[in-house]
Formats: C-alpha cells, sequence, structure tokens
C-alpha cells in the first residue's frame, strides 16, 4: 500500500478532467487567437471554461483570468493593488505573517519599492480576526491581502468578515484561496472579495495553471506582457488543455463538495484522533476553524525530514516544516508564525488528505507514524534529554 | 535524481552502532536543537585504539547516516588516528551529500573529537589543547547559509 497523503502539495489529476483535456493536445489544438475554425473550435472551449470557473465560485466570466498558476495569480494580485494605491499615494499593505511565499515575497519585493507592509499575528491557532484588520486599517492603506486557508495548518480565516471590513472602509482585498477552492465553499459575493487566486492542480487538475478572480472594475496591472489574451491582462497562447482540465476538474469538485467535505472531515477526525495518542504530540492550528484535509502536527525530540524519510520507506507520503525540507536555516515561517520554538518546529508533520484518500490508508497511517516517531525519538539525544528531565517538555 | 546516494539511505535507514553506550569512556554532543541537529558520539578506548563506540542523533536523513558512517570509520582505529577523521571523509564515504546538508558530516567529524576530547579529559591525559581548535562547543556553531564545500 502507498498512501498520498501530501495533497496540499499537489495532487493526482483526475480522470474526468484528463478526458476532457485529452481532445485540446492533437485534435482541438488551434491558438484560441486564431481566426480559422481549430482556433475558433479552442476559443469556445476556452470560453466554456471560464464559464464554469466562473459559476463555481459565484463570478462572471468577464472576472476570471486565467493564468500560469496561483503563484502568478497571487503576484498579479498584489501588484495590482499596489499600483492602484500608489496613484492615490496609498502604499501601506496588511497581510499576514504565515502567507504563502507567492504572497509574502511579493510583498518583500513592493517593500524594497518604498511600500510599507504590516503582517498580522496570526496567534497560536492560526486565525486572524477582521477586527485586527480594522485596527491595522490606516489612510494610505492601498490592499490587504489574506489568505483564506493556511497551506500548512490548514486553518481558514475569516475571509467574508475580513472582506467586510475592507468593503466598509473602501480597501482593496484580495485572498489567496488556493487551499480552499474545492475544498470548501468559496462565493466571491458571499466573501466580500475583490480579487481571489486559486491553483488548478491543488483540486485534482493540471498543473501550471490557475486563474485570478477580478470584481468588474478591478484595473489588472499586467505581470506578462504579450498580447490581447485574456482582455489584454496576461499575455501569452492560453494553455487550453490545462485550463479546460482546470474547469472540469473544478465543476467535479464543487458538484461532490457536501459529500466528499462529510467525507473527508471524518477520515480527518480519525486521523487527529490516532495521532493525538502519541505522547508528547501536538495538533497545530485552530481545533475547528480548518479545512477538512489537512493536518500538522509537531512530534517532540525528533526532527521531520527522518521523519519523512521513514514514512516514504513505510509507504506513505507526507511533508515536513522542518528546516532540513527547506534547504534554509529555519523551520517553516508558519509554524515560527504560531509561536512554536524552533526545536518543535523541525519536529512538524503536514498530512493532507482527500476525497481520494480511504480508511484503510488512513489506519495504515495511524500505524506508522507512531512506530516511526518510536524508533527516532529511541535514538534521539533531545528525547534522551527530556525523558531524563535534563530539560523540560514544551508539549 | 534521488535527494541522498544510496550509501546515504543505507546508513540513514539501517544505523549502525546506534544506541546509548552504559559505560563509555568519552562521550561528545555537538549541534544544537534550534538548529535542527545534535549528534552524541559514545567512545570505548582500551590501549589507545577505539574499541567500541556508539551515537545517537537528532536530526535529518543526512545526519543519522553521517554519524552512522563516522562510527564505523572510527571502530577499531587509533585514538590519534581517529582525530584525523575528516567531514570531507565522511563525506565521500557516503559517496557525497546534497551540498546543504555537508554541515552534518562536518558535525560528525566534530562529535568523534568531542568524544575523543572527553575521554582525554576524564581520564587525565594530557593533550595540546590546540588540537581541538578553540573549544569544541563553540565549532559547532556551523553556517548553514555558507557556500558549500567541496
Amino acid at each position: 500500500m502507498y498512501v498520498y497523503a501530501d495533497n496540499a502539495a499537489t495532487t493526482s489529476l483526475s480522470k474526468k478532467a484528463l478526458e476532457a483535456m485529452t481532445p485540446y493536445f492533437c485534435e482541438t489544438y488551434g491558438n484560441a487567437s486564431s481566426l480559422h475554425s481549430p482556433g475558433q473550435r479552442a476559443a469556445e472551449a476556452l470560453q466554456r471554461a471560464r464559464e464554469t470557473v466562473a459559476g463555481a465560485i459565484h463570478a462572471d466570466f468577464k472576472e476570471i483570468y486565467f493564468t500560469g498558476g496561483g503563484s502568478e495569480a497571487d503576484n498579479q494580485a498584489i501588484l495590482t493593488g499596489a499600483a492602484i494605491g500608489a496613484r492615490k499615494g496609498k502604499k501601506h499593505i496588511i497581510s499576514t505573517a504565515f502567507e504563502h511565499h507567492a504572497v509574502l515575497h511579493t510583498l518583500d519585493k513592493l517593500k524594497k519599492q518604498g511600500y510599507e507592509i504590516t503582517l498580522l499575528d496570526v496567534h497560536e491557532n492560526g486565525v486572524v480576526t477582521a477586527r485586527q484588520v480594522a485596527d491595522a486599517i490606516r489612510e494610505d492603506t492601498a490592499l490587504v491581502t489574506v489568505m483564506f486557508v493556511n497551506n500548512e495548518i490548514g486553518t481558514i480565516q475569516p475571509i467574508a468578515e475580513i472582506g467586510a471590513v475592507c468593503r466598509e472602509r473602501g480597501v482593496l482585498f484580495h485572498t489567496d484561496a488556493v487551499q480552499a477552492v474545492g475544498h470548501i465553499p468559496v462565493d466571491v459575493e458571499a466573501l466580500n472579495v475583490d480579487m481571489l487566486s486559486m491553483a488548478a492542480h491543488k483540486f485534482h487538475g493540471p498543473k501550471g495553471v490557475g486563474a485570478l478572480y477580478a470584481r468588474r472594475g478591478v484595473p489588472l496591472v499586467n505581470v506578462i506582457e504579450g498580447g490581447q489574451q485574456e482582455r489584454g491582462k496576461r499575455g501569452g497562447t492560453e494553455n487550453i488543455p490545462g485550463i479546460v482540465g482546470m474547469a472540469a476538474a473544478l465543476e467535479e469538485a464543487v458538484t461532490g463538495l457536501d459529500r466528499n467535505m462529510a467525507y473527508v472531515t471524518a477520515l480527518r477526525e480519525k486521523l487527529i484522533g490516532g495521532l493525538s495518542k502519541i505522547p508528547h504530540s501536538r495538533l497545530n492550528g485552530d481545533r475547528e476553524k480548518r479545512v477538512p484535509g489537512t493536518v500538522n502536527f509537531c512530534f517532540e525530540g525528533i526532527e521531520g525530514e527522518s521523519l519523512l524519510l521513514l514514512l516514504d520507506a513505510r509507504g506513505i507520503a507526507a511533508s515536513s516544516g522542518s528546516a532540513c525540507t527547506s534547504g534554509s536555516l529555519d523551520p517553516s515561517h508558519v509554524l515560527l508564525a504560531l509561536g512554536l520554538p524552533h526545536e518543535i518546529a523541525h519536529g512538524s508533520l503536514r498530512l493532507s488528505i482527500d476525497a481520494y484518500n480511504t480508511e484503510e490508508e488512513i489506519d495504515h497511517i495511524i500505524r506508522s507514524v507512531p512506530e516511526v516517531v518510536d524508533y527516532l525519538r529511541d535514538m534521539s539525544p533531545v528525547w534522551d534529554a527530556l525523558e531524563r528531565g535534563e530539560t523540560p517538555h514544551l508539549i | 535524481m534521488a535527494l541522498y546516494s544510496d550509501k546515504v539511505m543505507d546508513h540513514f535507514q539501517h544505523p549502525r552502532n546506534v544506541g546509548k553506550m552504559e559505560d563509555a569512556d568519552g562521550i561528545g554532543e555537538v549541534g544544537n536543537a534550534v538548529c535542527g541537529d545534535i549528534m552524541r558520539m559514545y567512545i570505548k578506548v582500551r590501549d589507545g585504539i577505539i574499541t567500541d563506540v556508539s551515537f545517537i542523533t537528532f536530526g535529518c536523513g543526512s545526519a543519522i547516516a553521517s554519524s552512522s558512517m563516522a562510527t564505523e570509520m572510527i571502530k577499531g582505529m587509533p585514538i590519534e588516528k581517529a582525530l584525523e577523521l575528516s567531514n570531507k571523509a565522511v563525506a565521500e564515504a557516503l559517496d557525497g551529500l546534497p551540498a546543504h546538508k555537508l554541515h552534518c558530516s562536518v558535525l560528525a567529524e566534530e562529535a568523534v573529537r568531542a568524544a575523543v576530547k572527553d575521554y582525554y579529559d576524564k581520564h587525565d591525559i594530557a593533550y595540546d589543547p590546540a588540537i581541538f581548535g578553540c573549544d569544541v562547543a563553540c565549532a559547532h556553531q556551523h553556517d548553514h547559509d555558507a557556500p558549500a564545500e567541496a
């Protein structure tokens, strides 16, 4: 048995999406900008996909701009907010400390260009509040960008409430919904968002394609120049197979959403229950405000990369926020933002499951993780010092 | 290409000489939990020869593999010879380590030296402090961002 429990990293392509895409490689391969009939058939497929994606989030098709993925959509949304603000002399942006690097690195770039960035504290439970946003908004605030679901710990942010605050104060609001779309209900009207990013490969669509929702009247700034594609806002020949696959996968995910959410939540509860029995472990992030499939634990006295490699050898694909898995000095900025000390954050494990997983697979994870944790603790000088009382247990 | 060589994976998944040693003659511990890796090495010495060695390590796959390989390399060695063990030799014996993991082999070298120093100190064996550089305790302040060495 090999259990794929890293769906927050990427997912397999759904069979329906693959079937939908297949004709657009070798049969209907025209350029959607071409006037001949193969081109026009591609343009029709593009339009259908745009309507499908728009419908899935309660948007108008004219508000959907296809991109090369979630990161590009995040970049474009933030640079747009920054540019609109700058025209009015507003150069302050509000975000959170545990955004995806697609957001944080774009904000770093803007900071070097003279923007002032406020990163809100995400508290021990990994949830910001609308009140924090309200308190942080200033006269010169150009943009608020807050992720919908955190990619490492799965906590859901109060996007509708934050959106309401932003609307009332007249501040543009973007949400990185890459981990939300296809997993929980997303309705851009109800959420009061002006821009929203999504990525196909997080909901069983293909890699390399995403979309940016931009409310009518929000003038997007180009990240890629080059043509009149996407209403002139994203140059480059459209990735028709990818876009068609994205639409098919999203339609499938949204159609089965209620059933999948109930199913995955039940699996997750079993997983949390099983792993919580490991002594000196901790579930990261709010117990209730979380997406169905993402679970993040810290185990004291062990290091995440060795945990991952041993789980892989036992047939489980997971991920970790340990420094060793990133190649950098520090463990995950998300776990540090929760206030976890470095030595605890090094021992983290993220398991992200979805409707493709089975109960037998969850049983396999619940059996294997404690064995591997015990094995590593047995050879850990950190655990030895904890058990002998030389250093106090932190969790 | 896989992250690690087959040899690293072998020593990581089947570490040699792993475990605590109750009657060790010298114990060396290097590293820092904040950085994400700690190695503790135990040695047993008879007539100037390292007759037994074991380790416990908190760290990533390459840290565990480097510890395991270092113990294999110094087992049966005269103590002066063990002090010559270089991180480069450990990394080479593992068929190489990724650039950002080379510090794991440095830790292994330092753990051996720390264990020998502890043995000398505990047994009142005179030595030239210069052979341990400044102080073993500070030697592990490795710089993760330092450019990779061969």
